[in-house]
């Protein structure tokens, strides 16, 4: 592969992504109208598409408040962390054979890695905001995210099992048969739960929790500082569900008569589109429930999962 | 577990229901008879204004949004020389309706009266008055008070007696 090809793929990755997270406004919002009985924004320009314009205009020309008792400069570097560490993830998805930015060897590690990177933001948002409602989100998120992050690489390490590799490009080539949500169901499910807790969406949007903590940690952001936190958020989505496609859903692999690409962003859309019907359709746990059923629950399974894959390997091996 | 799974389901299956969104400048909201909107004085079956200029709209109204002068024309009939009502304090709650003896001030289902100088909102009476019978065709105050005022002559009405002669003792 030549330097400009590598070129070419980075930028059609980048362009492809932060356009999904802008299209995510649009969709996210008709998709929860049309599961409330609501029509949802329909009126700017075919389907109401031109939503995403107008509400990236607004956010570019609204005031980009910094509260003088802030801790300026690091206020001004969480969300671009968020939205950084999520690219870095996104980096090493394979989107078809060949099509991948950095085909690494640790692929896996690396996307953990990036996702607990993703931390900061919100620690350091809340932080840096200078307030007790913005500090209360962020030390919510820290523990969610740090107890999530344990299990969610864990509930992978069974897929790595089958694969014999931390590569995601073998480890979509391992599915060519069977996929993984076949064989490691209880896997998937932990996978995608902490998905969830990761991008704190809801039903695990604790760390934000309008209703209780005023937005959480981004209660003191405004304008484009806040739109890097929205983007980040939609970002998540991409990257988690891309993932999970990924490791359970065979990747690119299809029947032939669609090409590899239109496969993986086919199965990636409706991993997007399962998020936002979680979030029209479950409440909000509390959030000593929600660290209960992360530590006694998922990780006693992901921990099991991980035996009896192991023990089967083994069997099977010998 | 299943209850959640049992619950996006359920909430999935809202993609295929009827939509509630009344889609308001193409889809016009159902307003009923009786629905409480734009206020009107309303005009006799003979085409003389309805209003006698009693003040008790404008007394019963809590936000003191009516203002009106009553006069007589040279037949003794009363009417309102101005009568001004002013929309943007308006609540419409129908009490000047409700007040109304001669069922002239109505208040009619239309909503759609944005204006985008505030002084637009304050209605005169050319502005009130609609060449209609709303919502008590056939009623004129006229024929049932007793009085002349050019409607009918006194005790000629429907079911009145004539007027008893003071002057005479005969039974």
């Amino acid at each position: 592969m030549t330097v400009m090809q590598h070129i070419w793929i980075v930028l059609g990755v980048l362009f492809v992504f932060l356009n999904i997270a802008a299209g995510l406004i649009w969709v996210e919002r008709r998709l929860l109208a049309l599961w409330q009985d609501r029509l949802g924004p329909n009126r700017a320009g075919p389907l109401g598409l031109f939503i995403v314009l107008a509400d990236t205009l607004k956010l570019f020309f609204k005031e980009d408040w910094i509260p003088p008792f802030a801790d300026k400069w690091v206020f001004i570097l969480a969300p671009a962390i968020v939205v950084a560490s999520v690219l870095m993830g996104i980096a090493i998805i394979p989107f078809a054979p060949g099509i991948v930015v950095a085909d690494l060897n640790v692929g896996l590690m690396f996307f953990l890695a990036m996702s607990s990177l993703g931390v900061y933001s919100i620690v350091l948002g809340g932080w840096a905001s200078n307030n007790k409602y913005s500090l209360l989100g962020a030390l919510r998120g820290a523990s969610q995210m740090i107890a999530y992050e344990v299990f969610m690489g864990l509930s992978l390490m069974g897929v790595v099992m089958l694969s014999k590799s931390f590569n995601l490009t073998n480890i979509v080539a391992a599915q060519q048969h069977l996929w993984f949500v076949v064989t490691q169901p209880v896997g998937f499910v932990v996978f995608f739960i902490a998905g969830l807790a990761e991008t704190h969406r809801l039903p695990f949007d604790i760390p934000e929790a309008e209703s209780e903590l005023i937005a959480g940690f981004h209660s003191e952001y405004s304008g484009m500082k806040f739109g890097m936190f929205f983007i980040g958020e939609y970002l998540g989505i991409s990257l988690i569900s891309a993932m999970t496609v990924t490791l359970f859903f065979g990747g690119w692999l299809g029947p032939a008569f669609l090409p590899p690409v239109v496969w993986f962003f086919l199965k990636t859309f409706f991993f997007i589109g399962v998020f936002i019907l979680m979030r029209a359709s479950l409440p909000r746990p509390r959030y000593d429930q929600l660290m209960a059923y992360g530590w006694k629950l998922l990780l006693p399974l992901v921990l099991l999962n991980l035996l009896v894959t192991g023990a089967i390997a083994l069997w099977l091996k010998s | 577990m299943i209850s959640h799974l049992r619950t996006m389901w359920l909430v999935f299956r809202h993609l295929f229901q009827k939509k509630v969104t009344v889609q308001y400048p193409e889809e016009k909201v159902p307003l009923y008879p009786r629905w409480r909107g734009r206020i009107v004085l309303t005009k006799d079956p003979d085409g003389g204004e309805r209003c006698v200029g009693c003040y008790l709209c404008a007394a019963a109204c809590p936000v003191d949004c009516i203002a009106l002068q009553a006069t007589e024309n040279e037949e003794g009939r009363r009417y309102p020389e101005f009568f001004r009502i002013n929309f943007s304090r308006c609540i419409f709650c129908g009490y000047c309706e409700e007040a109304c003896p001669t069922y002239a001030i109505q208040l009619i289902p239309d909503f759609e009266m944005a204006e985008y100088k505030r002084q637009d909102l304050v209605y005169e009476k050319e502005d009130l008055l609609i060449n209609s019978e709303g919502k008590y065709p056939g009623y004129n105050f006229y024929n049932v008070a007793g009085l002349d005022a050019g409607v009918k002559e006194k005790g000629k009405g429907k079911d009145e007696e004539t007027p008893v002669d003071i002057k005479s003792l005969l039974p």
